[in-house]
């Protein structure tokens, strides 16, 4: 089966959450040096929930897919649900089979709100 | 004459892929079955060690591992095979030399030359060891065809070691090897020059004489070989002035307990049981090549490229960017589409049984150079087809709807 199916690409091509936020709480970078992919993600919390959290995503369709629908799950979701979160979690969420080095591409947008939930 | 269809017979990956399109051979090559029944007739019949037994067994494994060490002498024209070291790879092969000869003559302010294109193992350890030494490590660049830059720019009287590709993991661009050396020398006759030749033995004649190099490495697996076997060929008088780079077992003369004296080059470069199988199964792919001829495989290779670099930019047009030159090509290509990220064309490739390599492909200054952080590369060799390439593109075309 292959990982490109249509939640993948239409989350892809037309990302959620996509764009800068002027004033956020906080603001994070993360590179995957390997493929140059990189995700901005800007988060706004309404006391321990998140209110708003963005992205700028510039890499492969598995990266910006995932940083698509990941936060648009994050959204309205509390710190504490979004820490639980693994690499199980953004697999299930993907719904695809990755290898390793896929994987790494589908992990980068956690990687971002992990940061953020520091 | 060359017949793809029979060739294609001996690598016994296709009977059990036979859907395979393999264009991945500048990362490692496909081995013929001629090497792989060579590897496992050592392992059934002869698995003994080398210098040590004296019994026929080991008497008949120290000859096949020496008869390569003369093949490879033969395969890239050295005066004796005293001058080739067997090691692990291309990658040890250079810290070999980077971790005895250059720790020993470079100093403060000496000057290290590497070219822009250079795999990552021909660069980072002259890297590491200018930085150790306060040495200068400088950079010759290329032009916007992927062709080196004029290297008097770069090589000076204080150049001590200058280590450059043959051929471009990722350009393709074949170097003029050696008219550059004969400039370098000219510039510092005293230059020691270290040439990688990873992506040159597979495909074309290498002549060390002729090249009038100071040391040519490359690997097995490249060409047809096992992995875990490279070599490292270099001039004898710098070998017997080199110190050992391994200690232990195999490469000591005598050891008491407060002294140890070393063999002579080559073995006291080669510590330890080495690859045995492995250099056995070497010899296999070099006389493998030598049946299909040079001349043989430069031409494939050659037509298969041209088709490739015309079926491409009928195709695909100002889609796509194709890195390296259009003449002294070897049979690699490199390209990018705007639109579509390596990886996602590598992926969906592979969903058509076409393995290509997405990434920086260990060439990272490269990349940066060209300011893009990856690249696809398809890369041909003797079992490939315009079949192949015909597959590829449409494979292409498919994958750039998709992501597009």
């Amino acid at each position: 089966m292959s990982i490109y199916q249509e939640q993948i690409l239409d989350h892809y091509k037309n990302p959620r959450n996509q764009g800068g936020i002027l004033k956020p709480d906080k603001k994070t970078i993360v590179h995957n040096p390997l493929c140059g992919d990189s995700i901005t993600m800007y988060i706004v919390f309404d006391k321990n929930k998140i209110k708003k959290l963005t992205h700028i995503t510039t890499g492969c369709v598995i990266s910006k897919a995932s940083a698509s629908l990941l936060c648009e799950y994050s959204t309205k979701k509390t710190k504490e649900q979004l820490r639980k979160l693994d690499k199980g979690f953004i697999i299930d969420m993907l719904g695809i089979k990755l290898g390793p080095n896929r994987v790494k591409c589908a992990l980068l947008a956690l990687e971002a709100l992990q940061k953020l939930l520091i | 004459m060359f017949n793809t269809t029979q060739i294609k017979k001996d690598f016994s990956i296709f009977t059990f892929s036979p859907d395979l399109i393999y264009l991945d051979s500048t990362a490692t090559s496909l081995k013929p079955k001629q090497v792989i029944d060579k590897i496992t007739a050592y392992y059934q019949e002869y698995s003994a060690n080398i210098y040590r037994g004296i019994y026929d067994i080991s008497e008949k494994a120290t000859e096949e591992y020496e008869k390569t060490r003369e093949a490879v002498r033969l395969f890239v024209n050295a005066s004796s095979s005293e001058e080739v070291v067997f090691t692990r790879n291309t990658t040890e092969s250079i810290n070999l030399i980077m971790y005895t000869l250059g720790k020993q003559i470079i100093h403060k302010n000496d000057e290290i030359a590497v070219s822009i294109m250079e795999h990552h193992s021909n660069f980072v350890p002259w890297q590491i060891l200018a930085r150790e030494k306060n040495a200068k490590l400088l950079i010759i660049d290329i032009d916007e065809n992927g062709q080196l830059d004029d290297i008097s720019k770069i090589v000076t009287q204080k150049t001590k070691i200058f280590a450059i590709t043959y051929v471009s993991n990722v350009l393709g661009t074949i170097n003029p090897i050696k008219k550059i050396i004969k400039i370098a020398k000219q510039i510092n006759p005293k230059i020691i020059v270290v040439v990688d030749a990873a992506q040159a033995a597979p495909h074309i004649k290498v002549d060390v004489q002729d090249l009038d190099c100071d040391f040519l490495v490359f690997s097995s697996h490249k060409m047809l070989g096992p992995t875990g076997v490279g070599v490292l060929w270099g001039r004898k008088i710098l070998l017997q002035k080199m110190s050992p780079f391994l200690y232990g077992g195999e490469m000591i003369q005598t050891v008491s307990i407060n002294k140890t004296t070393f063999k002579d080059a080559p073995h006291k470069f080669e510590a330890g049981t080495p690859h045995i199988a492995g250099v056995i199964g070497l010899r296999a792919s070099i006389e493998y090549l030598a049946n299909i001829g040079w001349e043989n495989i430069v031409l494939h290779e050659k037509k298969l490229i041209d088709y490739a670099l015309n079926s491409f930019e009928n195709n695909f047009k100002n889609k796509i960017k194709i890195l390296g030159p259009r003449k002294n090509h070897s049979g690699i290509m490199s390209f990018y589409f705007d639109k579509a990220h390596p990886h996602d064309i590598a992926q969906l490739l592979n969903d058509d049984n076409i393995a290509v390599r997405a990434g920086n492909h260990c060439a990272m200054p490269l990349h940066n150079k060209l300011n893009i952080s990856a690249s696809v590369r398809a890369s041909f060799y003797i079992y490939n087809t315009f079949q192949d390439v015909d597959a590829l593109v449409q494979s292409l075309k498919k994958a750039i709807k998709i992501i597009e």
